[in-house]
């Protein structure tokens, strides 16, 4: 037996969990909520069965909290990827772990991180048009094949996933950790691959200004993506706290501005005219040439298509909840691109190494010291929860599970 | 016959006295030994104001009757002060109104038929058709508006000329219609010694190519007081440019000058020594002081600016600037000057609900520091009222708000300029052409109603020479964060800021409050 976090299905509490946190009041208390309305419970369970065909058990070492499971505990996550998992669940897909058995590539022991996107290779079906050209995050068929549907690990009945003290995973999904990595640093690999894919989804010219809005992980993570792989020219991150903008200040942002005067002060490094509508928020007739959505909130997104140029370019990084105007990408002529996971198992494009090797190779490098400084074990899973929901107000970039820890 | 002015020594006997703190006020008890300056009584204002416009136009000082001057044929050009001016807003009818409805009088039993009104108001915002009516009466209104009376637009290149270099190499560019008027009759209102004169025209209709020359940091800090033009630079430069102006255009000016009496008779009590508050007085101070705490901050605010001042005219006198301006000054003088012995380690004042740009709107925490550390501390000849290290302590709420249309530049220097420096120098060297080029701004003022780019940063430079004079800047009442994040402390109270400047002045320091209202020019020996 061993212990885990499952997410079980029950439609009245996602959906009283969804309906409180869509109010004011509700979006406050959201960590109370997610920590007890969420169908999320601490089981023993028995030991996850490795399927065949190139799996391997792994303990997990350290899985951290995505904006995306807080979005599913909170209920702000859409329907509309409910088909593409399977319930009951063990959340957690940013994962550095240790392997239990052999794989052709890796010996047992071996320390790794997992990308989790579960695609054609790990299904054990013929490789999709998408992995057949190495971009397996748009894997047509997550669904299918030899274990339950499921977009990633920590979304799959059959694999478990970091919030557990074991799971499965397919050979094709791990990557090895060098020594100079440490945990704390390991297990931000999968998000920062997930930026650096991001960053890649778009052309940038030189010199081009891009906002970043959100500056929890995926913010953060995406400026250093932007800093170190584009040749982008002023970059401005629109950040709540304190702690935050320090960060990226560190990470080379050239301005970083509060929410609340994020029009103004775009307005100010990009010209144009900033207009009032009636109703609803300003909006810049002028702005950034890129903007990269990385709040996951409809607040952000409105902010972001809001201030970006006529002809510009909205990236979706972090998942979206809620609704929002789109007038502007009407009006404005915007592209709207999104961007998810990242294609880190696959073969390299365009001989640029892969999201995940170079995000392996960012991470030892960049000033990410700190950034996980909370770590809690399973069983205070309700403190850890409430945790993250918090961190950006707490002075926290990532918080994590440590399964190994009693 | 008035009282003059003159300076109580606070004692035992010495009631609380009354200070302005924005749209509220307060009875304060001072310490003992504080010096307080009272200007001299309201003077009479004429009883004949019509006739004193008509005698003063007529008997000119200076120049020609006005009469002479018009002929037919020829371009005729009124331009008259703006709404920052006088404060509060006088009751109607407005000054400006009595002399433009004569001049046009005059102007049409010449047979002038091109005639053209412009309201002076330079980088400020433009006047609305409701205070353009409000200022030259409705007659005159439905004659000129809009296609003869306007507002001065600073930022119309086809409406602005260039009139040459003053001998130290200043530009001179002022509204293109007035330049090139036969005649520009100026009507002045004139309520502190630093407007009127050379000022009017080269500054009310120029260009920011112009402004810039003497709206500056270097300037201000050499102007002591800009409330004394002889010892002014910033007025020297007026004159030089004033001198530039004449060669090429001849400038009839009507100058007048008001008396202290800014408050309504309900509120009498304020234009009044403390000491001689009538039963009524002291009745009417409590009622009004509780109606005015008790309601709420936009209708407070809303309530202060539609209360118009029942102003007397004191003077009205017309002719050549140069010999009409002393004329003035005399006026002003006669009504607000008061000698004091020496200055003090701490001054303090009491900052109204008003100020010159925020008429009908929103007194920010920018336009606070302005009118504190700029226009009152200015209020002096010889030296300030505040010894060179010493401290300043004003009271204000200063209430973090800014009125979003009329100063949406003021908004950006605040959050960005202030959070990065509070140093004029270092403002004015990394971030004014920033501002003052701006094209959003421009269209705004050109436009909307807002007021230029580059407004807040003569109105930080307004106080350059006040920050560099004071060791400490202390605010009570005021907005802890706003004050801070210009550079100032806030207090609770009187005995808390006094506390605070310890630090500087010591224990024991001496005090000098300029007493306001009224308005008072401190002549400090």
């Amino acid at each position: 037996m061993t212990a885990a976090l499952e997410y079980r299905r029950a439609p009245a509490r996602y959906l009283t969990a969804r309906g409180a946190t869509s109010t004011r009041l509700g979006s406050r208390l959201s960590g109370v909520l997610a920590s007890n309305v969420a169908p999320l419970r601490l089981v023993s369970r028995g030991r996850q069965p490795a399927p065949d065909g190139g799996w391997a058990r792994l303990r997990p070492l350290l899985a951290g909290i995505c904006g995306s499971d807080l979005g599913m505990l909170t209920g702000r996550s859409s329907p509309y990827l409910f088909p593409v998992v399977s319930m009951p669940f063990v959340p957690g897909h940013e994962i550095v772990a240790e392997t239990l058995d052999e794989t052709p590539d890796l010996p047992k022991g071996s320390r790794v991180v997992v990308d989790p996107v579960l695609a054609c290779a790990a299904r054990g079906v013929p490789a999709c048009r998408w992995c057949e050209v190495g971009q397996h995050s748009r894997c047509d068929r997550v669904t299918t094949g030899r274990i339950a549907a499921g977009l990633q690990t920590g979304f799959c009945a059959d694999t478990g996933g970091g919030w557990s003290r074991t799971m499965v995973a397919h050979a094709t999904q791990l990557h090895p950790v060098p020594d100079r990595l440490d945990n704390e640093r390991a297990v931000l690999v999968e998000p920062l691959a997930c930026a650096i894919h991001s960053v890649r989804r778009v052309d940038i010219p030189p010199g081009a200004s891009v906002l970043i809005v959100g500056a929890g992980t995926v913010g953060l993570l995406t400026l250093l993506a932007l800093r170190e792989l584009t040749p982008a020219g002023a970059t401005y991150l629109v950040a709540k706290y304190g702690h935050q903008r320090a960060r990226a200040r560190e990470l080379g942002a050239t301005e970083v501005f509060d929410p609340a005067r994020a029009p103004r002060a775009m307005r100010r490094a990009t010209g144009g005219s900033l207009e009032h509508p009636v109703f609803g928020a300003e909006y810049l007739l002028g702005g950034v040439d890129f903007a990269f959505e990385c709040s996951g909130s409809s607040s952000g997104l409105d902010a972001a298509l809001r201030l970006v140029r006529a002809g510009g370019t909205v990236l979706l990084s972090g998942m979206p909840s809620g609704t929002v105007d789109l007038t502007p990408v009407w009006f404005r002529q915007l592209r709207l691109v999104g961007s998810y996971a990242s294609d880190g198992g696959g073969a390299p494009q365009d001989g640029q190494p892969s999201d995940f090797a170079t995000a392996v190779s960012l991470a030892g490098d960049a000033p990410l010291s700190g950034y996980v400084d909370a770590v809690y074990p399973l069983t205070r899973w309700r403190e850890a929860i409430g945790h993250a929901i918090g961190a950006g107000r707490l002075g926290t970039v990532k918080v994590a599970f440590d399964p190994t820890r009693d | 016959m008035s009282r003059p002015g003159f300076v109580l020594e606070v004692d035992e006997r010495t009631p609380s006295l009354l200070v302005n703190e924005g749209d509220g006020f307060r009875l304060e008890r001072f310490p003992l030994g504080t010096r307080v300056v009272y200007p001299p009584d309201v003077l009479p204002g004429l009883r004949d104001v019509n006739g004193a416009i008509r005698r003063a136009l007529f008997n000119p000082v200076g120049s020609d009757p006005l009469p002479t001057l018009l002929f037919p044929g020829m371009r005729l050009t009124i331009v008259f002060d703006d709404i920052s001016i006088p404060l509060p807003q006088m009751q109607t009818p407005d000054i400006r109104q009595r002399i433009i409805e004569q001049v046009l009088e005059l102007a049409a039993e010449a047979g002038v038929d091109d005639v053209e009104l412009v309201a002076a108001n330079a980088l400020h915002r433009r006047m609305t058709p409701t205070e353009l009516k409000r200022a030259v009466g409705e007659r005159v209104y439905r004659a000129f508006f809009p296609d003869h009376l306007r507002n001065h637009d600073a930022e119309d290149p086809d409406r602005l000329v260039h009139l040459g270099h003053t001998n130290q190499g200043e530009d001179v560019e002022i509204n293109r219609r007035a330049a090139e008027s036969d005649l520009i009759v100026y009507v002045n209102v004139t309520l502190t010694a630093m407007s009127g004169g050379p000022k009017s025209v080269s500054v009310g209709l120029a260009s920011y190519r112009s402004l810039r020359h003497h709206h500056n940091v270097h300037t201000l800090r050499h102007s002591r007081s800009f409330n004394d033009p002889p010892n002014s630079a910033m007025h020297h430069s007026y004159d030089r440019m004033a001198d530039v102006l004449g060669e090429h255009v001849k400038i009839f000016t009507i100058e007048t000058t008001l008396n202290n009496e800014a408050f309504p008779s309900h509120v009498g009590f304020m234009n009044k020594r403390e000491w001689e508050w009538s039963l009524l007085d002291q009745a009417s101070y409590l009622s009004f002081k509780r109606a005015n705490d008790m309601t709420p901050p936009k209708l407070r605010r809303e309530v202060w600016q539609r209360s118009y001042a029942p102003y007397g005219v004191t003077g009205v006198h017309a002719g050549d600037p140069a010999v009409v301006h002393p004329l003035t000054l005399a006026n002003v003088h006669r009504q607000q000057l008061t000698e004091v012995d020496g200055p003090s380690d701490i001054g303090i004042w009491g900052l109204p609900f008003i100020c010159p740009y925020n008429v009908n709107s929103i007194m920010n925490p920018i336009l606070v520091m302005s009118l504190g550390l700029g226009y009152f501390f200015n209020l002096y000849r010889g030296q300030p009222i505040v010894r060179r290290g010493g401290v300043a302590i004003f009271y204000h709420p200063m209430p973090n708000a800014f009125h979003p249309v009329h100063h949406p530049s003021y908004i950006d220097f605040f959050d960005e300029v202030l959070a990065a420096t509070t140093d004029p120098a270092a403002i004015e060297a990394k971030y004014e052409q920033q501002f003052a080029t701006d094209p959003w701004y421009i269209h705004l003022y050109r436009n909307s109603y807002a007021y230029h780019g580059v407004h807040p940063f003569y109105m930080w430079y307004w106080g350059a020479h006040a920050l560099e004079h004071v060791g400490d800047v202390i605010f009570v009442g005021a907005n802890r964060k706003a004050a801070a994040r210009m550079g100032f402390r806030s207090a609770s109270t009187l005995a808390d800021a006094l506390e605070m400047a310890s630090d500087t002045v010591g224990s024991s320091p001496r005090l000098t409050y300029l007493h306001a209202p009224p308005l008072t020019l401190a002549d400090v020996r």
